[in-house]
């Protein structure tokens, strides 16, 4: 819908019972670091809050998703491959402690614990849309920092072109990786002015709350106008590369899936039609909506792709 | 009682009414009667629900047979006809929550699925070769075509190859639950192939046998 596409107003916001009390609670005053390194139990505990200021320049219009949406509607092949399996399962990964492991073309190298990687970050809210490959849709209210203020702490050389990710590999927490339905560990991969691009977005939260397991906590990438398998979860490792990464869905099927995933109506998967998407939340007999070009952001990155094939590379 | 008076009134409102649970959960789910929920995409929850039950009975009633010749139990073949129409049923409420929900009756993107997506060509063919078997179904067109019902409904082993294959293609990656289905069809093709190749060995058996038999009446000028 085109009105999605426009900056949010304050008031236009929908505000989800969570959401709008979250004003309040902040006003406890719980930092963001502290409340992160809060241990939490158990799927049934809500987790802690934290505290951001609202990015509306950001921001899309569209009412959010619902908590239970987001949180319980998940592709993370690590944990099963039904979208009601990671809310069951992910509680088996261990997020604290966590430590996040940065190599390659950087002059800064090494391990870092969670901590140190999040510091120096004030936090900002930002509405997302998020489309998955599979044709379906939700806005998504994230809570984290620019991926390009993290990365330029490492200084990265002039040889890192690209930036791979990975999650971790353990099939004792993630026990999805015990079957090859993808080649574990999980590989998702930038090219570096697609990570330094202030839209890429370093989450550790959403809807004013700690992320959940099942939405890859405790740090996991955004990429808001790309299919959504390229926003990893759960970072354990960055790598600054001089060659463009061998990412999971590309190796799985590279006909289907290219290493850019770039939002584009125009170019179908083999297999279905992406010119039109399903707003998860509209309910039994709503149509299908259609897809906009890199997902509504086109104003902001389609200069990052000027003179390239997006039919070639998709 | 005698077994066809318990297989009428017993034995098959008993599966008759099994066979409607599958479709009970998902409108409990539709109005989310207590413990039930169509989670966050309803209208793929339904599709899939559906889709799946409408190839779990196509294979239950590809059971039938061999199970009957196995067991020597004739009366499973009564419970046949209703399973294979719960099939159809599956498969046109499948078949209709993607034309009206998923689709929201938008001919054009129909016709185009249709024609360019090969899985949904392929789940197409296989509805529209379910339909006349549904249609002569029937006592009347069972008399009615003789020998030729009996070849039209062959038609079966070609609609749940399709079947499973258009589950098959779209799955994303995860391809095991598929191949289960892949796996049980197999078994069950491969059985009649074993029991039609036996049979065509024997009368190739009975054939060389009474040749031979004829061969050695002329030697023996025995005459009949």
């Amino acid at each position: 819908m085109p009105r999605e596409t426009d900056v949010i107003r304050g008031s236009e916001i929908t505000p989800y019972e969570v959401y709008q009390d979250r004003r309040r609670l902040l006003a406890a005053g719980l930092a963001a670091g502290a409340a992160l390194a809060l241990p939490h139990s158990g799927a049934a505990s809500v987790s802690p809050k934290l505290t951001a200021t609202r990015n509306a320049k950001f921001s899309v219009s569209g009412r959010p998703n619902s908590y239970e949406d987001i949180t319980e509607y998940n592709n993370f092949y690590e944990f099963g491959t039904d979208k009601s399996d990671p809310a069951q399962h992910a509680q088996s990964m261990r997020t604290r402690p966590w430590s996040v492991t940065i190599a390659g073309a950087a002059e800064v190298t090494g391990t870092f614990t969670l901590e140190d990687i999040l510091k120096p970050h004030a936090l900002e809210e930002r509405v997302y849309r998020l489309r998955c490959v599979e044709a379906w849709s939700m806005v998504v209210p994230w809570l984290g920092f620019s991926l390009g203020d993290l990365l330029k702490r490492f200084k990265p050389t002039s040889a890192a072109r690209y930036v791979e990710f990975g999650t971790l590999f353990d099939p004792a927490q993630m026990p999805g990786q015990r079957f090859p339905v993808l080649d574990w560990p999980y590989v998702e991969g930038l090219r570096i002015d697609e990570a330094m691009h202030p839209l890429t977005l370093m989450v550790v939260g959403l809807y004013g709350r700690v992320l959940p397991n099942q939405n890859g906590a405790p740090l996991r990438l955004v990429v808001p106008w790309k299919y959504g398998f390229k926003s990893i979860k759960s970072i354990a490792q960055i790598r600054f590369t001089e060659r463009q990464p061998r990412t999971s869905w590309n190796l799985s099927g590279p006909q289907e899936y290219g290493f850019y995933a770039n939002v584009n109506p125009n170019v179908d998967h083999p297999r279905w039609s992406q010119a039109r998407e399903r707003r998860i939340g509209a309910g039994l007999f709503a149509r299908r909506q259609p897809t906009i070009m890199f997902n509504g952001y086109a104003d902001q990155v389609a200069s990052l792709y000027r003179g390239l094939d997006l039919t070639r590379f998709y | 009682m005698r077994i066809e008076n318990q297989v009428r009134w017993i034995y098959k409102p008993l599966v008759f009414v099994g066979a409607l649970l599958p479709l009970a959960r998902l409108v409990a789910g539709g109005f989310e009667v207590v413990g039930h929920s169509l989670g966050a995409d309803p209208i793929n929850e339904i599709q899939d629900v559906l889709g799946k039950w409408a190839l779990n009975f196509l294979l239950i009633t590809l059971c039938v047979t061999p199970l009957r010749q196995i067991s020597g139990m004739n009366a499973l073949l009564r419970f046949r006809r209703m399973l294979g129409l719960f099939a159809f049923v599956y498969t046109g409420l499948h078949f209709l929550t993607y034309v009206l929900l998923d689709r929201s009756l938008d001919l054009a993107t129909l016709l185009e699925d249709v024609v360019r997506r090969p899985y949904i060509t392929i789940g197409f063919t296989a509805l529209a070769m379910l339909v006349p078997l549904a249609a002569t179904s029937t006592n009347r067109m069972m008399r009615r075509l003789g020998r030729r019902w009996q070849t039209l409904h062959r038609l079966v082993y070609p609609i749940a190859i399709l079947g499973v294959w258009h589950y098959y293609w779209q799955v994303k990656a995860d391809v095991r639950e598929p191949l289960i289905y892949v796996g049980v069809i197999t078994l069950l093709l491969g059985y009649r192939c074993v029991v039609w190749l036996g049979r065509l060995n024997a009368s190739a058996l009975r054939r060389t046998a009474t040749g031979a038999s004829r061969l050695a009446g002329a030697r023996d000028g025995v005459t009949s």
